[in-house]
């Protein structure tokens, strides 16, 4: 490839202009202010982390890290996610906090796409963790408050699906008891949403009528409450039975905090198996093909960094967000233009400190010349208003 | 949360439309009438809340994982080259064929091979994963011509009869996978729409369980009887 000319950049990368810039530190605000009044504080932490340490912890897989080489000759990676390296300073930093923490994000993460549809290299998350609470509550809240967040962000119509990485896992796990490659197979299909491979692969494996019947229904098991009795009837497995208690309970939670309307139990849902360990569950609105939030329980992580805790928490893929909603939020401030004679300048400056202190007005200064040189006159209406002291 | 009933869905364009609408008509479900002759891409059946949309069979995967097309129909050659994160629901049992390695009779292995393919993710990734280092040749159409003027040694592509590689005077060598179509969705209309799409799915599925029964074979998902 010949060298990039002045105006470009590498593909996929954004500018904000303005107008957008604007709407997505709105939405940031709103986001993060709806996390605050959920007790969730603020954190922030670096681009860059180790290879070796978050990388590896993170639920992204190596392929898709951006990779860099650093000064000894260690690797360096773009962040990929805000999860590892928060688990990284509440392992560290925060360690003598006392737990449950409730932490919240807003930053910009990096994965390196291979061309998949929709996915920039550069987005923006924001999202929570809740460390140290391994109870249904803490579940039901981290979701609770995911659909608080759109309801606040302006999302009209979503829906969230609540899977149970534990149950599918139970089922398989015991169902194909001597066939771990099998096992395999059926979750890899299940992972990359192939339901028709899935069936196709179990017509292979010679399983009785009633176990195969069994497997296959896992693709219908969505439902409210009603689909955890119905299931947990037809498991004999028991590791099966209590991720369908667990989320039998987590719906009740949920009713208790409001948003049981905004969710839909879905057992086919599976995340990333050897990440999450618990509930997942992901977010879609009408108008976007792609999810708006993920989230899940991941109890094997902190361990990683030395202070094994149970956690929980979401990210809202706030730039798909930020597709659908409108700027709902604080209103423009009037922009003011001061032109000024050179010999007025001292009044002039001082009009306009006047009235920025006011905080209602963006105000700009202009002297007469170059306000001439730029075509503005006394008609021009480039600004809300225009004082002219000339 | 409203129930949203509309649903459209992605068809692709050619002789795959007519085992489609027979398909449908047997399951019950609406398909409008000489689709295949219309030149209009988008075409409502306000009936049964259902839009059909026509598209380039290779289109049809990038429609749905956008959410432009809420469901699709396309074929499993499409959907492994194209690897694009759509639920595929099912297998409808028709577009039958076999993706497949062709060369000249005689062929044998050559120092620089090389493999030419309008499927070229497909070949890369088959060799790759039986060991073998061939440089894949992206082509658009008739790939038969390849072997013939000496662009490739071997290529890789749909047989549903074997007549044209036979009059090109190729043969089959390997079998890579076999081919048929398959009903996709988008992971938000899946999870949004879901009562209808699963609706749609269900009766699909029964029509073809059915036809499989009445042929004797093992349907994709079902069982075998006598």
């Amino acid at each position: 490839m010949s060298r990039p000319k002045p105006f470009e950049k590498p593909p996929g990368l954004r500018d904000y202009l303005p107008a957008q810039a604007v709407k997505l530190k709105n939405l940031e605000s709103r986001l993060l202010d709806c996390m605050r009044r959920w007790g969730y504080r603020p954190i922030i932490t670096p681009t860059l982390e180790y290879y070796d340490t978050v990388g590896a912890a993170s639920a992204t897989s190596e392929a898709k890290l951006f990779k860099l080489l650093g000064q000894n000759g260690t690797t360096i990676v773009l962040r990929p996610e805000m999860t590892a390296p928060i688990a990284r300073v509440a392992a560290t930093l925060l360690r003598n906090e006392p737990l449950p923490l409730r932490l919240a994000y807003h930053a910009n993460v990096f994965r390196a796409f291979g061309g998949e549809a929709g996915k920039d290299p550069e987005f923006w998350q924001t999202g929570v963790e809740l460390i140290g609470d391994a109870t249904p509550d803490a579940d039901a809240e981290v979701i609770a408050l995911a659909a608080a967040c759109l309801e606040t962000a302006g999302v009209r119509s979503f829906a969230l699906a609540i899977g149970h990485a534990g149950f599918l896992h139970a089922m398989l796990a015991d169902v194909l008891r001597d066939r771990p490659q099998a096992q395999e197979e059926l979750k890899s299909c299940l992972s990359r949403r192939d339901f028709a491979g899935f069936r196709e692969r179990l017509d292979g494996y010679g399983l009785p009528s009633d176990v195969r019947g069994e497997l296959e229904s896992m693709l219908r098991m969505r439902g409210g409450r009603d689909i955890c009795d119905a299931v947990s009837g037809l498991s004999r497995h028991p590791e099966a039975r209590q991720a369908l208690e667990q989320l039998g309970e987590l719906w009740e939670a949920l009713q208790a905090f409001g948003a049981a309307d905004r969710v839909r139990i879905d057992l086919t849902l599976t995340g990333d198996f050897t990440y999450y360990t618990g509930m997942t569950f992901e977010g879609y609105a009408d108008g976007v093909g792609f999810p708006i939030a993920s989230g899940g329980r991941y109890d094997r992580l902190l361990a990683q960094f030395g202070r094994p805790a149970p956690a929980t928490g979401f990210a809202l893929k706030t730039n798909r967000i930020l597709e659908l909603v409108d700027d709902g939020g604080t209103p423009e401030p009037e922009r003011v233009l001061v032109v000024y004679a050179p010999h007025r300048r001292q009044e002039a400056l001082q009009k306009a400190a006047e009235l920025r202190r006011s905080g209602t007005c963006a105000v700009e200064t202009m002297r007469t010349d170059v306000a001439a040189a730029a075509g503005v006159g006394p008609e021009s209406s480039a600004a809300a208003r225009i004082l002219w002291l000339d | 949360m409203e129930a949203p009933t509309e649903l459209s869905i992605a068809v692709p364009k050619g002789r795959i439309l007519r085992p489609i609408a027979e398909l449908f008509v047997e399951a019950g479900v609406c398909f409008p009438e000489n689709l295949d002759e219309t030149r209009k891409f988008i075409v409502p059946v306000p009936d049964c809340r259902l839009t059909f949309i026509v598209a380039k069979p290779a289109d049809v995967p990038t429609y749905v994982e956008y959410g432009a097309a809420d469901l699709g129909i396309v074929g499993k050659d499409v959907l492994m080259e194209e690897e694009r994160d759509v639920y595929e629901l099912l297998d409808l049992g028709i577009g039958r064929c076999r993706l497949s390695v062709i060369a000249l009779p005689g062929w044998k292995p050559t120092i620089h091979p090389r493999v030419a393919s309008k499927f070229p993710n497909i070949a890369s990734r088959y060799f790759r994963e039986r060991g073998q280092q061939v440089e894949v040749i992206r082509l658009h159409g008739n790939t038969e011509l390849a072997p013939l003027i000496g662009l490739a040694d071997r290529i890789v592509d749909l047989v549903e009869t074997g007549a044209t590689i036979r009059q090109n005077g190729l043969i089959e060598i390997e079998k890579i996978a076999d081919i048929t179509s398959r009903l996709i969705a988008n992971r938000a209309s899946y999870r949004l729409k879901n009562a209808p799409i699963q609706l749609l799915c269900d009766r699909l599925q029964e029509a073809v369980r059915s036809r499989a029964l009445r042929v004797g074979a093992p349907a994709p998902g079902g069982k075998m009887t006598r």
